[in-house]
């Protein structure tokens, strides 16, 4: 640490140029920290804690297809079961399509399959007990600015009432959070009463988009899906059950290789950042090579030098790489807030700061070796001579 | 009193593409504790370059040369380097200095590669700037002094880690007069009350009074080896 | 702060040209191009600029280093903001291919997607018989009652299973697509399990090649032809729309029906008879509108995030730019000094900056585009589409997108570049001379 005030000095020895050069390291690393919420946002679709004890049961030809509620009662039976629930899909439009959230309509056992939902007690009560009842995730309420007894009306785009109507009427009875912020972006959704869903559809009744099963012990998880799977084989229902997170993983990469996307944007930054302050390293230490003869003259020895001018280097990537990152934590918390789900992204938080970190070092040292080799390897005599 | 400068048989060479170049041919001088001594002769004479073998910036061809006691001919290049830390300063005709540190901060550099604390390192610096007359400076940088103080504090670097030898190349080459004069009285003074050892090239006669001996280069070879004080009775006779 | 106020000022001077120069059309940028060749060539500042700019090129090989910081900056924003909006322009293009202005397709009223509509065979009567349809050489409406089904297929190279749509089409589903040409095998054969398979399904997803069995909901299907419409149809997997719905138990109810108007004008009066029919509960769009709307959300999603990313990008190649033209210009000071002492103004000394700028500048977003458009134009991708089920586009590097490449590049280039030329100009003739 006693040699800090020498590299620090060295480094801002040319104010401007180390300005600008921080401040291109700064935007790499602000995109850095964006895209990699996002991309983790996608990945981390298939890789939650709870989501490898659930598994999701759909209709073997596709998850578009409706599987019979009969299905309910003997999933429940099947041993090695926790607890089972189901869901519809109801794609039920706010106002305006650019308004996207996820509805489903959803029996009031769905709770307890999925108990990282935090709904209060009395909440839980008023949703099993209201027709018309529905709960939304904390962010979605503070979006729409809706609070509990509002009326919330969803024009149907599947499912039209008995009477044709496409408009469907909610009563809010209770907003539920999520704890941990890698899984808030399923704060933004709304759940109703299957049974009224039910009963009020034009078509399809009797008929659930997918079941949700709670196994008791994660490790039956395969045996539990296949004995699932075997109830319907040969029906015209025949399903799959999967786990949630091989599910979520199999439909976000449906959309699209974003870790092909994210990688190729990144190649490209890095490889310009990289260019750019190997550039500025060799200018800071071609201008300094009478500085670093005198150093050596006092006694530093070559190791020293070389280390000095890594450290330099290195310095250089981690202020401009933490502030870019810091930007970054920022703006990804500024957009969550601001334009909920309609992209996807996770906080800033450990893993991409480690990655980042890791990145900042490596280049640090990768755009430094030149520099710093030359730096240990200038002859004394030569360079005080001005040669 | 055994010499504390042991140069026997010492060569230069250097390899500039094909041609070879003799700096010095075998030279061979004593220098006592306690000398002040001046290297004087014609630029390419290989003054500096005997000056820059005797301070460890550069290891010799051919020959033997010891520092107090110890040969560093043979040295590898880190163990040189550690030598020069602990045994010699440096004084250079452009003063050398790190234009971004402060004088006092300049004044440590040498101190950094010792195991002393901060604190020590800081009060150490300060002693050497007030013993240069230039303690008032403590907080300026390089840019802001003028070039006689700049040199003082140079001079305070290369005494800062208490080297036995100080090796000054042409320290009042860039100087006017008047901090030329300071610059010489500073050097005298360490040379006199504190016992440094100083060797000092020079191309100025007057900055060579200074010294206690002067010797002459030519060619590589040295020429003379005439007492100053000697030269001076001769002259006054 | 005097000196603060006056970047600020030329900061705000700076922003001018640089909107122009990315809102103006490629002509205009040509005839300013060529202006400032004209004024280079013909006045005697001109003249001096263009000699002092010579004198600068010629000392780049010995800065390459840091003048590549310049070219390879640009051509990494170029590149990627032209990869991303190859993107969005491939997937917007196939989807505005797909529809036209003289079919309509008519759903159940708020469904939005055919995927979610549902519309029974009375009513499919109804819409054919509306005097708007025309009618082929026989006589026939030229409707085609069409199901929207997915299945589960897994990409080619891949286990995991994704959504490929099945189209059950009616027998006149050919007079809708005069463009649709079966380029291997032959059309499935009406009433039986006979599919024929889009060109880029058949490329993308596994067993779908001529020949291959596919099972649909339990039954044996055949894959008996190859076709290209050269759209969004191209993903999909078509067969008779009968047997679908037999397959899938859908009775006589089909999901969406597509009508071809006898004139694109009467388009509206279509709409109209069919929406004041109180007895129909029907949305009625040109397959134009319909299709585009499909591809509104995901090109503007990746536009917007293809323009941050960019803006970010440049933001770091612009500093860039300003170390290796600052550095320049240091290392010319003498030069310039020498240039100014035997009577070089301030202006062209300002312009040469510039234009060498503006040069690397060019060079950077050309070798972006270059490199973008090798290795993306046509590049196949896939992404879910309205109908769950996938999509397969590929990227467009268009003229226009590679024009507008090139007009960052400059506008880069030029923000790069200005305050080091102004710093050249202003340098004092004496100062620059002692340095040595």
């Amino acid at each position: 640490m006693k040699y800090f005030n020498l590299i620090w000095a060295a480094l801002f020895r040319r104010k401007t140029r180390t300005l600008f050069t921080l401040l291109s390291v700064m935007a790499a690393f602000l995109l850095f920290g964006l895209l990699n919420s996002v991309r983790e946002a996608f990945s981390s679709a298939g890789h939650s804690v709870a989501g490898a004890s659930r598994l999701i049961t759909i209709s073997k030809v596709s998850f578009t297809m409706e599987l019979p509620q009969s299905l309910y009662m003997r999933i429940q039976s099947v041993p090695g079961v926790g607890k089972a629930t189901y869901a519809n899909w109801f794609g039920g439009v706010y106002q305006d399509p650019k308004n996207f959230f996820a509805n489903e309509a959803v029996p009031p056992g769905f709770f307890d399959v999925y108990t990282d939902f935090e709904l209060p007690t009395a909440a839980r009560h008023a949703f099993a007990t209201t027709r018309t009842g529905a709960v939304v995730g904390a962010s979605l309420a503070k979006r729409f600015h809706w609070k509990i007894g509002d009326k919330i009306p969803l024009q149907a785009t599947i499912f039209p009432q008995k009477d044709g109507s496409n408009t469907w009427t909610f009563d809010l009875v209770g907003i539920y959070h999520i704890a941990n912020p890698r899984e808030r972006q399923q704060e933004d959704a709304l759940f109703f009463n299957w049974k009224y869903f039910d009963e009020a559809r034009q078509f399809g009744n009797g008929k659930v988009g997918w079941y949700i099963t709670k196994v008791a012990q994660p490790k039956d998880a395969d045996r539990v899906a296949q004995a699932i799977d075997a109830m319907s084989a040969n029906s015209d229902h025949e399903t799959k059950t999967q786990s949630e997170d091989a599910f979520q993983a199999a439909f976000v990469s449906q959309f699209a290789d974003i870790g092909l996307i994210v990688g190729s944007i990144m190649g490209a930054v890095f490889f310009t950042l990289v260019l750019l302050t190997g550039n500025t390293m060799a200018q800071a230490v071609r201008e300094r090579v009478p500085e670093l003869a005198i150093l050596k003259t006092i006694g530093f020895s070559n190791r020293s030098v070389l280390l000095l001018v890594l450290a330099e280097s290195v310095l250089l990537l981690a202020i401009g790489g933490a502030v870019g990152l810091a930007l970054a934590e920022l703006a990804v918390s500024v957009i969550r807030t601001q334009i909920g789900a309609q992209i996807p992204m996770v906080p800033v938080g450990l893993t991409i700061w480690l990655q980042g970190l890791a990145l900042m070092a490596f280049i640090g040292l990768l755009v430094g070796v030149l520099p710093a080799r030359r730096g240990m390897r200038l002859r004394i005599v030569d360079a005080l001579a001005g040669r | 009193m055994s010499p504390l400068v042991e140069i026997r048989n010492l060569s230069k060479v250097y390899t500039r593409g094909r041609q070879k170049i003799e700096v010095l041919h075998h030279v061979n001088l004593d220098i006592a504790p306690g000398d002040f001594l001046a290297l004087m002769g014609p630029s390419g004479s290989g003054k500096t370059t005997l000056l820059n073998l005797i301070g460890g910036l550069d290891s010799p061809t051919e020959g033997t040369l010891s520092v107090g006691g110890q040969r560093i001919d043979r040295l590898g290049q880190s163990a040189l380097a550690r030598w020069r830390a602990s045994n010699v300063g440096f004084v250079f005709q452009f003063y050398n200095l790190l234009p971004m540190l402060s004088a006092t901060k300049n004044v440590e550099l040498p101190l950094l590669l010792t195991k002393l604390p901060a604190a020590k390192r800081r009060s150490h610096a300060g002693v050497a700037l007030e013993l240069v007359g230039l303690a008032d400076r403590a907080a300026h940088k390089p840019g802001e002094l003028s070039g006689g103080q700049q040199q003082r504090v140079a001079i305070a670097r290369a005494i800062v880690s208490d080297p036995t030898l100080l090796v000054c190349d042409e320290p009042t080459g860039d100087l006017d007069r008047q901090s030329a004069v300071e610059v010489l009285t500073l050097l005298q003074r360490l040379n006199r009350d504190h016992g440094k050892t100083v060797v000092m090239v020079t191309h100025d006669p007057k900055a060579a009074e200074y010294a206690t001996h002067t010797l002459h280069l030519d060619k590589g070879t040295l020429v003379e080896g005439v007492v100053a004080a000697e030269k001076a009775a001769q002259a006054g006779s | 702060m005097r000196k603060f106020g006056i970047v600020l000022a030329i900061v705000a001077a700076a922003i001018v040209p640089v909107i122009a120069l990315v809102t103006l059309p490629a002509w205009a940028i040509l005839v300013g191009i060529a202006l400032l060749g004209a004024w280079l060539a013909l006045t005697r500042t001109g003249r001096q600029a263009w000699s002092a700019t010579a004198v600068g090129i010629a000392t780049i090989p010995q800065r390459l280093g840091s003048s590549s910081v310049v070219v390879v900056g640009i051509a990494g924003v170029v590149g990627v903001l032209i990869a991303l909006l190859a993107m969005a322009e491939g997937f917007r293009s196939t989807l505005q291919q797909t529809g036209s202005d003289d079919t309509a397709i008519v759903l159940r009223a708020g469904s939005q997607t055919e995927i979610n509509s549902v519309v029974d065979s009375d009513t499919i009567h109804v819409v054919a018989e509306e005097p708007q349809v025309m009618r082929d050489a026989r006589g026939r409406q030229i409707a085609s009652p069409e199901i929207v089904v997915d299945a589960s297929i897994p990409k080619k190279g891949s286990t995991l299973d994704t959504n490929v749509e099945i189209r059950g089409v009616g027998e006149q589903v050919w007079e809708l697509h005069p463009r649709l040409r079966i380029i291997a095998g032959r059309r499935f054969t009406p009433g039986l399990r006979e599919l024929i398979v889009g060109k880029n399904a058949a490329r993308e997803f596994a067993n779908t090649s001529i020949g291959s069995k596919l099972e649909l909901n339990g039954e044996p299907w055949i894959v008996v032809g190859e076709f290209d419409s050269g759209d969004a149809h191209d993903s999909e997997l078509w067969a008779d729309t009968n047997v679908v719905a037999t397959t899938y138990h859908r009775g006589n109810s089909t999901s969406s029906v597509t009508v071809r108007l006898t004139s694109a004008r009467l388009f509206d009066a279509f709409k109209a008879a069919i929406t004041s029919n109180p007895q129909l509960k029907l949305q009625v769009q040109t397959t134009s509108t319909y299709y585009n709307a499909q591809s509104e959300g995901l090109t503007k999603i990746i536009r917007i995030l293809g323009t941050t990313v960019a803006v970010i990008m440049a933001i770091g190649a612009i500093f860039g730019a300003l170390n290796t033209m600052y550095a320049a210009i240091a290392t010319r000071t003498r030069e310039i000094a020498t240039l100014r002492a035997i009577g070089f103004r301030g202006v062209p000394v300002v312009v040469s900056v510039l234009i060498e700028t503006l040069l690397l500048a060019i060079l950077g977003g050309a070798v972006g585009a270059g490199i973008a458009w090798a290795l993306f134009d046509n590049y196949t991708a896939s992404t879910l589409g309205a109908n769950f089920s996938q999509v397969v586009f590929e990227f467009r590097v268009t003229p226009a997108l590679l024009a507008a490449g090139l007009k960052w590049a400059l506008a880069i280039g030029f923000l790069g570049g200005l305050f080091p030329a102004l710093r050249a100009a202003r340098m004092p003739v004496t100062d620059g001379l002692r340095e040595l």
